[in-house]
């Protein structure tokens, strides 16, 4: 058997999967080659890389979705091999076709493979041929209320995008209209289909490996039933729902759908069962999963390894390994879940997990695994994926392994960006989860009132907050150019204490402190003395108790990390620039984006609710609607125009002042 | 480096007693401060807030930069007068945009913050720091003017007011004035004198006359927006520089004057300091209550200079006089302090010679007061006590460094003048509370009248009333004792302020950074006069 040996791979895709195949390639000693849009030019994965060739632009179709430019930078920066990562081009078979034209190896299935499992419509009907159990297609257009609720998919779609679930009969035209659109944009084919919505069900997938010489493993399954919008949030290896008979059921089915297409490669066979064990096949995916650490964990299999291995030409061993312990992995997203998970975007001031054993790679022993493509002072822009890191926990049962991953995020350094961690980190510590009652609703059923509430509860609030003006007025003395060695607020004649405020949560916390003689004295503190008082860490004792507080200080932002849980502050201005104020009526853009239709013109009147126009950030289309009646006094911005957060994009004015 | 030892026994029943005598003293102290921040009581004070205005305190806070020291001066300014202590008016040095700052604020809620006989003396004196240590200054003006019924001793003297903001603004110190309310009549040259003014729509007024005065000058018909108002003055006279919203707009406005002034200190900047080794807690404890037993000044040293270092000058010689060298916050210092309060003349020529050394390095000078004065009596006259007293006071009168008292102890007599009093012109004077100053002790005095009584008598023939002359005697005593007190003094500005001997290191190393906004320069010792005379 004769080898083809990678000895250069580039990895068409960004962020930590391209740092997550680098790390293999270092290991086994491939050189690597990144390609990078303008946005990305100083993010991770171009400085990990030995080359990185850049693609003009930032919007994805301009970047890495532009096959043609990432063939022709393999070409020119010596690579021998593409690796397509998730997402992007990775399920695309022309992308395929022009590497492997181009001489190239492609680290993945064969085109034809890509193209079958491509087409949900056509890989369920070979899956229903190979004797994979399927939920039958729906026609949109004979869609009856018996078939209540259905699912609207797009037949190229992955990751939630161009899905939708409809309930009611005139909802689905709509429905199918905007899946379509969306999956138009997103993958550029409007196809969809419906199918049968199960409303709860646990989404239970199995990763399959096959070489070229016709060994195909079932690794292992993971379940993925905890999602929002359709995308995974909390993934773990092995699921609670599988016992041995159920897994050798599905572990059969894998194998069959795998085998059924001539499979080559790492790939992921997903399915969605029921409680009492039943499953149906959803879809193939055809690449590597954003959850394969939570097999590799407890495997002990480095899956990009052997990738690369298969795409030489090298034969599996007959048998995958035995499983060890129990892992979790959780998606961090920059996101708001609170507020309709709103995509998050600005500078990441700081990232740090605690106790991370190892980074891309299995800890040596039970541990934690942090896959991130940001580090402190990364921006997380508007254009991608908001998923900032996975952090993965493996121990030797799921409950400890909850712990510990809930007490990492728990205890992470996360300034700058609103994240999901305390979702995550109530997910983790729900009972209903550590009771292995993970379904698909488990958001919607447990509510994010309970699942997104902060960490911080109000006591630990308003202590972070005394926190951050104490650290404030450290660094206030620190960095003073003149007296700056003189005792903080010093006063023979005291009148009034030092006041700081911060806003967190809508609400705004004021603290007024004095250092005298006899220590500190924080009106609303009585219990609370000052220990030490650095810019970064402060130590105060509540109570008797002591508590270190670490204080991050960046413009618009003061983080305060502590075991009472993480709190973010804005800092109040001592004084408002009359220049900077808004004129009331003002619709600011609520983050960063393009315009991409507006309805109305100045002068036009307008109803409470009625949209005014259209933002595009993060792949996604936010409606800006009139606040209330009234006329469109200032229309500031035009299509295609690209806009700052807060930036004012109407002010529409109340009709009473104009008649 | 010579590190000073203190023998102070701080759990012994002296030094609690002392300590508690102190304490008492504070506390006396703050309720007179208090008195000055209560400024007009609650009445005004809460009529000024229902319009929406700011404190002078507040405005002042607002004004600082966060977090950094802020020294009042003169806040007992009229002390057992006819007027509110504080004299309706507040003087200070803080910091403004990284800037140390005299900032000088009306306090509205005294008569409208008209000017008193005291409130002009207290500014004068803010004028007086900020020109001698070139801090600019910025004004938080809201005055009703003169209190007219004074105004027979204000009037004349007050002009000093407007003729001090513009010889600042000569000497190259900016002057800002931030116009809160009314500057009316003589008011209105505050904002018309500076460099820079700031006026707050529809709050600030400043005018020459108002609309009665207009209509009976003139008989025009007018309003106090046409004469005086915030916008008019930005907009049509130029008065203003600046047109603020608001009161705290104002104040961002001001520090924004004062960051874009790209001030520069022209004195050396401190080298790094170290905390002294003992607690400055115990200084309540070192000061006898009564100041009839002496103290070792060192002990107050040990808990004032950085990390406790004191070189000391002459120590075997003219020992009731304690001369060194230390650093208070990197600042260098030369220090004379009393340690068994008589000078003698050994002690008067180890300071004229202690004085010009100083001189010739250009180290600032610190003087801990505590003396009853220079020796008297026939051996010393004759050993030229008044030459050496002279030489001390030569040199003190003539040396050009700057020079810090702190009246820890007592200060009586011509000793008081020797170790640089009100009337030799320290940069700052500063009093403890245990301090007092007077011609000479309050006994002595009484007894000295007595004696001059009693050979009155007798060389008229006349009996004496030795009943009389005890309750005379009596009456003396509580006078004197009575006006040797540092409220008394500090009232009619003798001092810049009372204060807590645990503030002393803070104070001092505030005011050497004041100072050194100037350049630090001594008499000349450039080749052109004489050398240091050995004494």
């Amino acid at each position: 058997m004769r080898l083809e040996l990678i000895e250069n791979l580039l990895v068409a895709n960004r962020g930590e999967i391209a740092l997550r195949v680098f790390r293999t390639c270092r290991d086994s000693g491939i050189g690597t080659v990144a390609v990078y849009s303008d946005a990305d030019a100083g993010s991770p994965h171009v400085v990990a890389a030995d080359a990185a060739v850049r693609l003009p632009g930032s919007a994805p179709a301009d970047t890495y979705l532009r096959g043609d430019l990432i063939v022709k930078a393999a070409t020119e920066a010596g690579a021998d091999a593409v690796h397509p990562g998730y997402g992007f081009l990775s399920e695309n078979a022309a992308f395929a076709r022009a590497v492997l034209d181009a001489g190239l190896t492609w680290v993945g299935p064969g085109p034809e493979a890509i193209e079958t499992m491509g087409s949900k419509v056509e890989s369920k009907r070979r899956m229903a041929e190979a004797g994979v159990p399927v939920l039958p297609e729906l026609d949109p257009d004979r869609v009856t209320e018996a078939d209540l609720p259905v699912l609207v998919k797009a037949s190229a779609g992955g990751g939630g995008r161009g899905m939708r679930i409809v309930r009611s009969l005139d909802g689905l035209a709509e429905a199918v209209e905007g899946a379509g659109a969306e999956a138009a944009s997103a993958f550029g084919d409007p196809t969809v289909f419906c199918e049968r919505y199960l409303e709860t069900g646990r989404h239970i997938e199995v990763q399959v490996l096959a070489d070229t010489h016709g060994t195909v493993w079932a690794v292992g399954e993971r379940e993925c039933s905890i999602q929002r919008r359709h995308q995974k949030v909390v993934e773990e290896a092995p699921s609670p729902l599988v016992d041995p008979a159920m897994r050798e059921r599905l572990f059969t089915a894998a194998r069959q759908a795998a085998s059924a297409i001539g499979y080559v490669g790492a790939g992921t066979v997903e399915f969605l069962a029921t409680a009492d064990g039943e499953f149906f096949f959803l879809e193939m995916n055809t690449r590597l999963q954003v959850e394969h650490p939570v097999t590799e964990c407890v495997t002990g299999l480095d899956l990009v390894a052997l990738q690369l291995s298969v795409a030489e030409g090298a034969p599996l061993p007959p048998e995958p390994p035995q499983w060890t312990g129990h892992a979790i992995e959780v998606r961090l997203y920059a996101e708001d879940p609170t507020a309709g998970w709103r995509p998050q975007s600005g500078t990441l001031h700081a990232f740090a997990v605690p106790g991370v054993a190892a980074e891309f790679a299995v800890p040596a022993r039970y541990g934690l695994r942090l896959d991130s493509g940001v580090t402190g002072g990364s921006v997380v822009g508007v254009h991608y994926d908001p998923m900032l890191a996975k952090v993965i926990a493996w121990g030797p049962d799921r409950a400890a392994t909850a712990r510990t991953l809930a007490s990492a995020l728990a205890r992470a350094r996360i300034h700058g960006v609103v994240t999901n961690r305390d979702l995550l980190v109530n997910v983790l510590r729900h009972p209903a989860f550590l009771a292995g009652e993970t379904d698909t609703a488990f958001l919607g059923r447990h509510g994010l009132d309970t699942l997104a509430a902060p960490l911080a509860g109000e006591r630990a609030v308003r202590l972070s907050a005394l926190a951050a003006a104490l650290a404030e007025a450290a660094h206030n003395r620190a960095s003073a150019t003149v007296l700056g060695g003189l005792p903080a607020g010093w006063r023979n004649v005291p009148s009034a204490p030092q006041r700081k405020a911060y806003a967190a949560g809508g609400a705004e916390y004021e603290v007024r402190y004095r250092h005298t003689r006899s220590g500190l004295r924080a009106e609303g503190h009585p219990e609370v003395a000052l220990v030490a008082a650095h810019p970064d860490r402060v130590v105060l004792e509540v109570a008797g108790v002591r508590r270190t507080f670490d204080v991050g200080r960046y413009p618009g932002l003061v983080a305060v990390d502590s075991p009472l849980g993480p709190v973010s502050l804005t800092p109040l201005p001592r004084f408002t620039d009359p220049d900077a104020a808004v004129a009331a009526g003002s619709l600011l853009a609520p983050m960063p984006g393009t315009v991409v239709r507006v309805a109305v013109s100045a002068g036009d009147r307008v109803r409470a609710g009625e949209p005014l126009l259209w933002l595009e950030a993060m792949k996604m289309e936010h409606r800006i609607a009139a606040p209330a009646d009234g006329v469109v006094t200032d229309l500031p911005v035009t299509a295609g125009q690209q806009v700052e957060q807060g930036a004012v994009l109407a002010v529409v004015s109340g009709s009473e002042e104009r008649e | 480096m010579s590190t000073l030892k203190s023998t102070l026994d701080t759990t012994g029943p002296e030094y609690a007693a002392y300590r508690e005598a102190m304490l008492a003293k504070l506390d006396e102290l703050e309720a007179e401060h208090a008195k000055a921040v209560a400024g007009g009581g609650e009445k005004y004070t809460a009529r000024h807030r229902e319009r929406g205005k700011l404190l002078v305190r507040e405005r002042i806070e607002l004004l600082l930069d966060e977090d950094a020291p802020f020294l009042e001066l003169s806040p007992l300014a009229g002390w057992g007068s006819d007027f509110r202590v504080g004299a309706s008016v507040v003087t200070g040095i803080g910091v403004v945009s990284g800037v140390e700052c005299m900032i000088i604020g009306n306090d509205p809620t005294v008569r409208g913050g008209a000017s008193n006989p005291w409130t002009t003396r207290k500014i004068f004196r803010a004028a007086d720091i900020a020109l001698e240590n070139r801090l600019p200054v910025i004004n938080l003006v809201e005055s009703g003017g003169a209190d007219l019924p004074t105004q027979k001793e204000i009037f004349i003297p007050g002009g000093r007011l407007f003729r001090d903001l513009t010889r600042l603004s000569a000497a190259g110190i900016p002057t800002v004035a931030l116009v809160f309310g009314n500057s009316t009549a003589g008011g209105a040259y505050v904002p018309g004198m500076s460099d820079y003014v700031v006026m707050i729509e529809e709050r600030s007024k400043v005018f020459l006359g108002g609309p009665p005065l207009v209509k009976m000058a003139t008989g025009e018909e007018s309003d106090d927006e046409a004469l005086g108002g915030a916008a008019m003055h930005a907009r049509v006279s130029g008065l203003a520089d600046y047109l603020a919203r608001d009161e705290p707009d104002a104040l961002r406005l001001g520090r924004r004057i004062v960051a874009r002034l790209n001030w520069r200190k022209h004195g050396p900047a401190p080298a790094p300091a170290t905390e002294p080794r003992y607690d400055p807690e115990e200084l309540l404890g070192v000061v006898p209550e009564g100041l009839k037993v002496p103290f070792d000044p060192r002990e107050v040293l040990a808990r004032v200079v950085d990390g406790s270092e004191f070189d000391e000058f002459k120590p075997e010689y003219g020992n009731s006089l304690v001369t060194g060298w230390a650093r208070v916050h990197g600042y260098p210092v030369g220090v004379l302090a009393n340690a068994r309060g008589i000078l003698f003349s050994e002690e008067s020529q180890k300071a004229a010679q202690f004085i010009q050394l100083a001189n010739q390095t250009d180290t600032p000078l610190l003087f801990l007061h505590n003396t009853t004065g220079y020796m008297v009596g026939r051996d010393y006259e004759q050993g030229g006590i008044i030459k050496h007293g002279a030489m001390m006071i030569n040199a003190v009168s003539n040396s050009k460094v700057p020079h810090l008292s702190v009246l820890i102890g007592a200060s009586y007599g011509a000793g008081h003048y020797g170790m640089c009093g009100r009337a030799y012109d320290p940069r700052f004077l500063f009093a403890w509370p245990s301090a007092k100053s007077a011609v000479m002790g309050p006994q002595q005095l009484a007894g000295v009248l007595s004696i001059v009584a009693r050979a009155a008598a007798e060389s008229r023939g006349q009996p004496f009333d030795e009943a009389a002359d005890t309750a005379m005697r009596e009456a003396v005593e509580a006078q004197v004792e009575a006006e040797s007190l540092p409220m008394f003094l500090s009232g009619r500005l003798y001092d810049d302020g009372v204060i807590d001997p645990r503030d002393t290191r803070t104070v001092l190393g505030l005011c050497l950074s004041a100072i050194h906004n100037n350049p630090v320069r001594g008499a000349q010792f450039d080749g052109t006069g004489f050398g240091v005379f050995r004494m």
